[in-house]
């Protein structure tokens, strides 16, 4: 099972913990684990990615094994340490604020 | 006996708050969605335990909530525990989905040059008069979407976008957004919008064709004043009884029109300023209608550090300041456009919310006043139903 680890909003909006498993079948990268939180929790649709084109929504950003991966591929497969569930992809939210 | 309830959009949530015929004492229950933008809400008037919101955020998106309740419980259409259950392949996590329909095209830019329409939020909903499960979403960047499953899945009724005149709108400082629609009680398919920046629509066939309804209107920020479009309309509003008699507050400029639209004139009258963003009418009374002005579009606040709602018996240019219970020192809020609602009760009822986060209630038509709230986020939106 891949972890994911969603920002505060994202979690209350799906009504999930911190961090949420999903089984990523195939090949594991960005699009594949987005793909099964979708499937899984179908209210994050359209919110980390938009709904059409699949582009990362702007003010949000990836994190893999310590790497911010934004700009990679969004099929370039993850580190086996996130295939493998030993650390959790972050989705995490730009800060803002005053 | 018939209660309030009054549903309170903000930048940080929505609230909820209740109270009987006196309007006086009154239970918020919130903040329902904290932190994220509550443009508006809006509850079905065949259905009113079925109440639509639209709830954004710059980082996530749009989403629309639902709830079947009376604002107890919210669910994003499609997803509530008997939709997921019912097993009839109904859409999921579609709620949220607003797709231009065929080609998107391009509007006017801010320096002039074409842009292409990009979805943003939802600015208003207004469900249908007569079926719980429709409604119209009015969205920025300005179009018209239609739901008739209750908001799960929304259809672009592209007929205004995509009007002869639409590569010609332009945004506002706020955005290019269609912020308010009205239907006519006698014929559905008869179909009021705004937008600003470009003006005032009407359809005569439930959304599918449009005309642009501006003669009148003069804004001399533009090269050509009187355009067909181009107006910064920020809102319009009818007594139900009398759809030909239009109300509006324009970005300078209180205008009425006694044809449905098809030609305006000004009735700011004697106003301290024909600045100001909502309008509405009193529910009884389709001659009396209230205004919030506030100084100017550099000076976004009320003028003279005072709060004061102009109310006109007239139709418009005679207008009277209603200040009793409101704050006459200080005071330099703003009030938005979709911030200013009346309840059917007799005497009307009359609120209004702040980007102080005051909401005000005057339970006798503008005569007296006293807050339902005072410390929320800004106020986006005010609605209230009026339930017996």
């Amino acid at each position: 099972m891949v972890r994911v680890i969603l920002p505060f909003h994202l979690r209350t909006l799906a009504k999930v913990d911190r961090e949420v498993l999903v089984d990523v079948p195939g090949a594991v990268s960005v699009a594949s684990v987005l793909e099964a939180v979708e499937r899984s929790y179908p209210v994050l649709r359209g919110t980390i990615r938009e709904h059409d084109t699949l582009k990362r929504r702007a003010f949000l950003r990836f994190f893999a094994a310590g790497e911010d991966i934004s700009f990679d591929a969004a099929d370039a497969e993850l580190p086996a340490s996130i295939a493998s569930g030993q650390e959790p992809l972050m989705v995490v939210g730009a800060i803002a604020g005053g | 006996m018939s209660r309030v309830r009054v549903l309170v959009g903000t930048r940080k949530g929505a609230f909820v708050c209740t109270a009987d015929g006196d309007r006086r004492d009154w239970k918020i229950e919130g903040p329902h969605f904290g932190g994220w933008e509550i443009y508006h809400m809006k509850a079905s008037p065949v259905d009113p335990n079925r109440i639509f919101a639209s709830q954004s955020s710059s980082w996530f998106g749009q989403m629309i909530q639902r709830s079947d309740d009376g604002g107890l419980t919210w669910d994003t259409p499609g997803s509530g525990p008997e939709e997921l259950s019912a097993g009839d392949e109904m859409p999921q996590g579609e709620s949220n989905k607003f797709t231009y329909d065929g080609t998107t095209g391009s509007h006017r830019w801010y320096d002039g040059t074409p842009h292409p329409w990009e979805f943003k939020r939802v600015w208003h909903l207004e469900p249908s008069l007569s079926d719980p499960d429709s409604v119209y979403a009015g969205v920025e960047d300005a179009a018209l979407f239609q739901s008739k499953d209750a908001g799960r899945t929304w259809s672009e009724l592209s007929g205004l976008r995509t009007h002869a005149t639409g590569q010609d709108w332009q945004p506002g400082a706020g955005g290019m957004c269609l912020h308010t629609i009205l239907i006519d009680p006698a014929d559905e398919k008869r179909i009021w919008v705004a937008i600003s920046a470009a003006g005032c629509f009407r359809s005569g066939d439930g959304g599918l064709t449009w005309k642009a309804t501006n003669k009148g209107l003069v804004s001399e920020f533009m090269p050509s004043p009187e355009a067909e479009v181009g107006h910064c309309v920020h809102r319009i509003a009818f007594h139900p009884s009398k759809p030909e008699t239009l109300y509006m507050q324009k970005h300078w400029d209180v205008m009425r029109s006694d044809d449905g639209g098809d030609h305006w004139y000004e009735v700011s009258g004697n106003l301290p300023s024909d600045f100001g963003f909502p309008i509405d009418v009193h529910a009884h009374e389709p001659e009396t209608v209230y205004v919030v002005p506030i100084l100017s579009d550099s000076l976004h606040y009320v003028p003279e550090g005072k709060l004061r709602v102009y109310r006109s018996k007239t139709g418009g240019n005679e207008w009277e300041p209603l200040t009793k219970g409101l704050p006459q020192e200080n005071c330099y809020t703003n009030i938005l456009r979709d911030a200013m609602c009346v309840d059917s009760l007799d005497d009307c009822g009359v609120y209004f919310g702040t980007t102080g986060g005051q909401v005000y209630c005057s339970p006798d038509g503008g005569d007296h006043w006293s807050a339902i709230a005072e410390h929320l986020p800004a106020v986006l939106s005010v609605e209230v139903q009026t339930l017996n």
